[in-house]
């Protein structure tokens, strides 16, 4: 089997399975009244873990093929963004809900507009939540044809703004316990240190064409 | 009285309201029968059966027994609500003591047997508010802290009351790491320690106190926010100055010293205005001093509450 014949067949598949693994425990668990003595915030969490996660993974897929020398990874980064984005959906509307409705205060946009004006760790978790809205939706192939590749490459570079945007709404909002946000924080760096070193090398090979291109959804090599 | 309770409760786990009731009318003729001959005055609202009259109001159900057990802010067991449940069996809550020292005439050490007979349990159903804005009504067994504290017999420049946690990371094992700088300090005013719905539980749901829960014995202030409900006591010391109270100091501008449930006052990152009572869906809004203004509002009168938050 070719490179992409693997990820199609193999790789994309288990992927599927396992980006879906939160949300089904997430049904299972409200199903079975399972979500503990908060279930609010139980669902709150669990879906914002998972967006911050997948954010992560989606970042960390491009430098794994190039590490592991599979460039046909790369097929899987938009399905993996997309998932991102489904979870940080979830985790946007339960903080919705729990705001206006479930405050007994209706549909009141306004409530939840002061709040995010007010609280700086929901400013920036809305503003990162809005910052994948145009990824998501300009993550299908015809868009990048209309941007154009280096546009539309450029456009997506904000994916990194977002997650820098998630790990600092995690880290602000957490009591004392700063370890796992600074987790998430360190995986962001590393893997945009990464990026950051590839493309000086490749600058300086002079060979940045061939370098983007790699990382075109199409790079299916023997 | 019987009220409808959600089915999710083993019956065997919890007490019929009913016969709280009872117990409750049977303790306030006590207490009150007690109060009225020692100081000579019948305290209000225990001698009251009004159930809107202060402490329990009618919609204010008991929480689930396992919801009180499995949903706890303990860090000395970790930061998840978890945590607590599942690490606590390492804490040995016997043998125990408690010191009590400072600016006392007959400082003392209790065991915390000799605490039980010595300090006659009483059943108090409490609303308890955290400050992350959810909250329980859970019946506490104990008795009040001014009786402890005057077997002691504080001294005229004894101001504040400074309550220390157990600090050995073999028991404690969120102790391990530096996430607050431990032991768990918390402080009350003199006049906060001596008010009678200040409490020393030593149990909850007729029982002694799971571990979980701050075994063996615990400190309730239920108009401040739950953090100031220090756990697992070991020493309480009368001082003369405001103690260094573990929350205030690490993060000052969002902990007060007093920490008393105000909606008006928000936390900097989250709204004070509502809570959700768990096992509740909808948020229900947040009382000032969580309902018991008419006991302890006086203890603030003059006090800027938003400043001296």
């Amino acid at each position: 089997m070719t490179q992409g014949q693997w990820v199609r067949r193999v790789v994309r598949p288990a992927a599927v399975v396992a980006a879906l693994v939160p949300a089904v425990l997430l049904l299972r668990a409200v199903v079975t009244d399972n979500l503990g003595a908060n279930p609010v915030e139980e669902i709150t969490h669990r879906t914002g873990f998972a967006a911050i996660t997948l954010l992560m993974i989606t970042l960390a897929v491009t430098p794994a093929g190039r590490l592991l020398r599979f460039g046909a990874l790369v097929q899987l980064r938009r399905m993996l963004g997309l998932f991102a984005f489904f979870y940080a959906s979830l985790h946007f509307a339960t903080y919705a809900l729990d705001q206006t409705y479930l405050s007994g205060l209706g549909v009141s946009p306004s409530a939840i507009a002061e709040d995010i004006a007010k609280r700086p760790y929901v400013t920036v978790g809305f503003t990162t939540f809005l910052l994948l809205v145009p990824l998501a939706v300009t993550s299908t192939r015809g868009w990048v044809k209309r941007l154009g590749g280096k546009r539309w490459q450029r456009l997506h570079r904000l994916v990194y703004v977002a997650g820098a945007g998630a790990v600092l709404h995690f880290l602000w909002l957490v009591k004392a316990d700063v370890r796992q946000p600074v987790i998430y924080g360190v995986v962001l760096v590393v893997l945009l240190g990464y990026r950051l070193v590839g493309a000086r090398l490749g600058s300086r090979r002079a060979a940045p064409r061939a370098r983007r291109s790699a990382s075109e959804p199409t790079g299916a090599r023997g | 009285m019987l009220i409808k309770r959600p089915n999710d409760i083993r019956s065997s786990e919890i007490t019929d309201e009913a016969v709280y009731w009872n117990r409750r009318r049977f303790i306030s003729a006590v207490t009150a029968a007690g109060a009225a001959v020692a100081a000579g005055a019948v305290i209000p609202f225990w001698g009251s059966t009004d159930p809107h009259a202060g402490w329990q109001r009618r919609d204010d159900e008991l929480t689930p027994f396992e919801d009180v057990t499995s949903y706890n802010n303990f860090y000395e067991f970790g930061t998840g609500k978890g945590d607590p449940a599942k690490h606590a069996h390492m804490l040995r809550p016997r043998p125990w003591t408690v010191t009590v020292e400072g600016e006392a005439h007959k400082p003392r050490t209790f065991d915390i047997d000799d605490m039980w007979k010595r300090f006659p349990p009483q059943e108090r159903i409490y609303r308890l508010r955290c400050v992350e804005a959810w909250s329980m009504v859970i019946p506490w067994v104990g008795f009040p802290l001014r009786d402890l504290l005057s077997v002691v017999e504080p001294t005229s420049s004894a101001k504040y009351v400074e309550f220390t946690t157990l600090h050995d990371p073999e028991q404690m094992p969120g102790q391990r790491r530096r996430i607050l700088p431990w032991p768990y300090v918390e402080g009350l005013r003199m006049d906060e320690a001596m008010h009678p719905l200040t409490i020393l539980a030593l149990g909850l749901y007729g029982r002694a106190l799971p571990n979980q829960n701050g075994a063996p014995v615990r400190l309730v202030v239920p108009w401040k926010y739950g953090f100031k409900s220090i756990k697992s006591i070991v020493r309480i010391r009368l001082v003369r100055t405001q103690p260094q109270a573990t929350w205030n100091v690490w993060a000052p501008h969002e902990y007060g010293f007093y920490a008393n449930v105000n909606p008006e006052v928000d936390h900097p990152r989250w709204s004070q205005a509502r809570e959700r009572r768990i096992g509740e869906l909808f948020k229900r809004p947040t009382l000032m001093f969580n309902g018991y203004g008419d006991q302890v509002a006086s203890l603030y009168a003059g006090m800027d509450l938003r400043r001296q938050y």
